[in-house]
């Protein structure tokens, strides 16, 4: 019965009263935790999550060190309660591939060079679940890279586009995710265009897909605006501090 | 592991025998504590508690399962907490170690001793179906002290969780809802208790609404250390990596004590732990307080 | 310095084209374009650009004093953290004592302070310290805490001044080291509002005359002990 569920109107209403184009309401705070070395809070949606950085610091256990360069590695892990069937503690199967294509994601970005032999820790917590999870907490980690004062080629972004009831549409919610017919969510490097991330399930037309991949650009690049926002206004006075 | 400087150490022990702390409280006060509830959209209660810098998110699940054999009219309770390696340079990822073990323990005990949560009033039918609500700790941001941030967690999350009845209405048979029904009516008709915390439309009664965990007046964990003979309430991350003893006592809204737990390889004097018990009280009133506060009590 | 110009940057912003500009620290390259890599304050002298950060590790530089905690001590070195990245090593013959083979434990160990200098960091960014110089040494006593890196020249001042004037209203031993440490010598009073200055240059936005304004608040202060 669900699955008849009518996701978008033949006007383009969504369920929620966005149009296809829009993307939910993003509130992006930088430096919210104090031991780590930088953090960032996020809410996307109905998605709320953590991110925090510690490093760059010496790669353990030894033989994980690169010679040459630092490695990235995220860690993507889902709050017991975040979801609304509790799930039970630790990584699972999914959780570990999200946290692989996001390390490999922001190991583009990050001038893994500068680190020999170091390791720079992304841990990403879902506290909150509501459809695009992976691309809320990619999207946290990059201003959590940030904040620790990570150098980096650019300040990766993420968001996804899909399709429902047959129409192409940005960002796609709960319901909108369960049951619509396509996801693709992306991470790109805004400045250049790179995609960083893609992932897709679900049927496009090759057409679709064109259309869905711009749309998620465009949705980047919407959030890419507030990542920044976040970051200057964390930043903005203390500039004054550094030197005299 | 992080090191901790032996000079800051000395600092430490000499500033105690000048009667002061490294940030300037008294040796019995605690650091500012800011809770804030319904934090978590998923979770059937949240409540996110800063004590100092450390931070804790605690959240509810509840779901529907069977009842141990020996408690057939028992709802089942269970704590778990992570030490995620967000929180701390030293936490590391995989299962949970002793720490966070004893942790979960001795904050499961605090709830589970004192019938905090009202788990005969969780049945559903007898034997067969109960309520489960798991206790779930994460910590965010570790600067010590974090039996109480995550005790006052757990019941600031409790305090405003909600039974997601409406979401599990289907799992229910007719004769599971008539079981509850009569379960809810018989409990809720107990002197004191005058709201029947659930939906009853009266011409056809039966249990829809999502209600209020029925709860029970908690009792409220304080903490302390020793360090070379100064005991020092709601240590700092400093001062409690270098703390030789550390002790928890949980004590209700009567002054009784209800959870205690010793922990490191230290000792304690009987005069010693009368005097935690002491600021334990005196403290607990306050964080009470507090407590009720932030669920608007 | 003029205070337009004090502008946060961050990773990916252009700053200039390589024919007007040349391209600094904390910047990279990309199609004749500079851009920042870091989050920091954007610095152009004449046509050089760099970028101080606002955050970060330290970075080890040669000739840096930097206050070190021994982490381990081992046959013939000891490994020392220094707030960078990685460890750094102080070998016994950078240390101004005859040490027999294995000794080392009786000198320094896991746990002690000391104030040294960047003696060299490799291609790999190994980095090695050394006790050998003038006004290296075992710190004893005291108070240690940390700061931003960054801050370095704040906390310093101009030619010294505000570690100068903090020095004097607090009767405190302070030495500063570049990697974000500062150990603090003198009764717990004096300790006490060296922290509170620190932590006022740390978190005062204020752009011009934070000297005098520390140096305000420190006389104050001391008339209140009074």
């Amino acid at each position: 019965m669900k699955s008849d569920m009518e996701l978008i109107t033949s006007e383009g209403k969504r369920r929620d009263g966005r149009s296809p184009e829009d993307i939910r309401k993003i509130k992006i705070e930088a430096g919210v935790l104090h031991r780590a070395d930088g953090s960032c809070y996020l809410e996307w949606g109905g998605n709320k999550v953590l991110a925090a950085v510690y490093g760059p610091r010496e790669a353990v256990p030894r033989h994980t060190q690169n010679p040459l360069r630092a490695i990235v590695q995220a860690r993507y892990n889902m709050a017991a309660f975040s979801v609304e069937d509790r799930k039970r503690p630790g990584p699972d199967r999914r959780s570990v591939e999200i946290s692989k294509v996001i390390s490999e994601a922001l190991e583009r970005v990050v001038l893994t060079e500068q680190f020999p032999r170091a390791s720079i820790d992304v841990n990403i917590e879902v506290l909150d679940a509501e459809a695009g999870t992976r691309c809320a907490g990619l999207t946290a980690a990059a201003v959590a890279l940030i904040d620790a004062g990570i150098p980096m080629r650019d300040i990766p972004v993420a968001c996804a586009a899909g399709k429902i009831g047959g129409q192409v549409v940005l960002d796609l919610g709960k319901e909108e995710d369960n049951f619509g017919d396509a996801d693709l969510p992306i991470a790109i490097s805004p400045r250049t265009g790179e995609v960083l991330l893609l992932q897709m399930d679900g049927h496009l037309t090759l057409d679709e897909f064109n259309q869905a991949f711009d749309l998620a650009v465009k949705g980047c690049h919407i959030v890419s605006e507030i990542q920044k926002k976040a970051i200057m206004h964390k930043y903005q006075s203390a500039a004054a501090e550094v030197q005299e | 592991m992080t090191i901790v400087p032996i000079i800051k150490r000395d600092y430490i022990t000499k500033l105690a025998e000048e009667g002061k702390r490294i940030d300037g409280r008294d040796f019995n006060h605690y650091r500012k504590i800011e809770i804030e509830t319904n934090v978590v959209n998923k979770a059937e209660g949240s409540a996110r508690v800063k004590i100092g810098n450390t931070q804790v998110l605690c959240g509810i699940k509840m779901d529907i399962g069977e009842p141990f054999p020996d408690t057939p009219k028992t709802g089942v309770m269970s704590t778990a907490a992570e030490f995620i390696p967000m929180a701390s340079p030293d936490f590391e990822s995989g299962p949970p170690r002793e720490d966070a073990i004893e942790l979960a323990r001795v904050v499961d005990r605090g709830v589970r001793e004192s019938q905090v949560i009202q788990l005969d009033k969780l049945c559903i039918t007898p034997a067969e179906k109960v309520w489960l609500v798991f206790i779930d700790i994460h910590i965010l941001d570790y600067d010590g002290n974090l039996f109480d941030a995550a005790s006052l967690a757990a019941l600031a999350a409790l305090l405003t969780t909600k039974v997601p009845v409406s979401r599990f209405l289907k799992e229910l048979s007719e004769k599971d809802r008539a079981s509850w029904q009569e379960r809810l009516l018989e409990l809720y008709t107990i002197p004191g208790v005058d709201e029947v915390p659930f939906g009853v439309d009266e011409a056809d009664p039966k249990p829809i609404k999502n209600f209020p965990l029925p709860m029970s007046e908690p009792p409220v964990s304080c903490t302390a250390v020793k360090i070379n003979d100064f005991v020092f309430f709601d240590p700092c991350f400093d001062e409690e990596v270098i703390a030789d003893v550390r002790l928890t006592v949980a004590t209700d809204h009567k002054g009784d004590i209800r959870a205690m737990q010793k922990g490191r390889s230290g000792s304690f004097s009987k005069e010693e732990i009368q005097k935690v018990i002491k600021g334990a009280l005196d403290n607990g009133q306050e964080i009470r307080k507090k407590l009720y506060h932030s669920i608007g009590k | 310095m003029a205070n337009e110009g004090r502008q946060v940057v961050i990773p990916g912003q252009v700053l200039g084209d390589i024919s007007a500009f040349r391209p600094g620290r904390g910047t990279f390259v990309e199609n004749k374009k500079i851009y920042a890599e870091r989050l920091g304050v954007l610095n152009i002298q004449d046509t050089f650009i760099h970028i101080i950060p606002l955050k970060g590790r330290y970075e080890a530089v040669v000739g840096d004093f930097v206050i070190g905690v021994v982490e381990e001590a081992s046959t013939s070195n000891w490994m020392v953290d220094i707030n960078a990245p990685y460890p750094a090593l102080l070998h016994v013959h950078e240390v101004p004592w005859e040490i027999e083979f294995a000794d080392t434990e009786k000198y320094l160990n896991t746990g002690d302070t000391i104030l040294a200098k960047v003696l060299s960091v490799d291609e790999s960014k190994k980095l090695q310290i050394t006790l050998n110089d003038r006004n290296l040494f075992k710190l004893k006593g005291g108070h240690l805490i940390e700061f931003e890196p960054s801050m370095y020249r704040r906390i310093m001042g101009k030619k010294y001044s505000m570690i100068e004037i903090i020095q004097k209203y607090t009767r405190c031993r302070i030495k500063v080291g570049k990697n974000g440490r500062i150990w603090i010598d003198g009764d717990a009073e004096g300790i006490h509002k060296v922290l509170q200055a620190i932590s006022k240059i740390e978190s005062e936005a204020i752009t011009f005359g934070l000297t005098d304004r520390i140096e305000e608040f420190l006389k104050k202060d001391a008339k209140d002990v009074r």
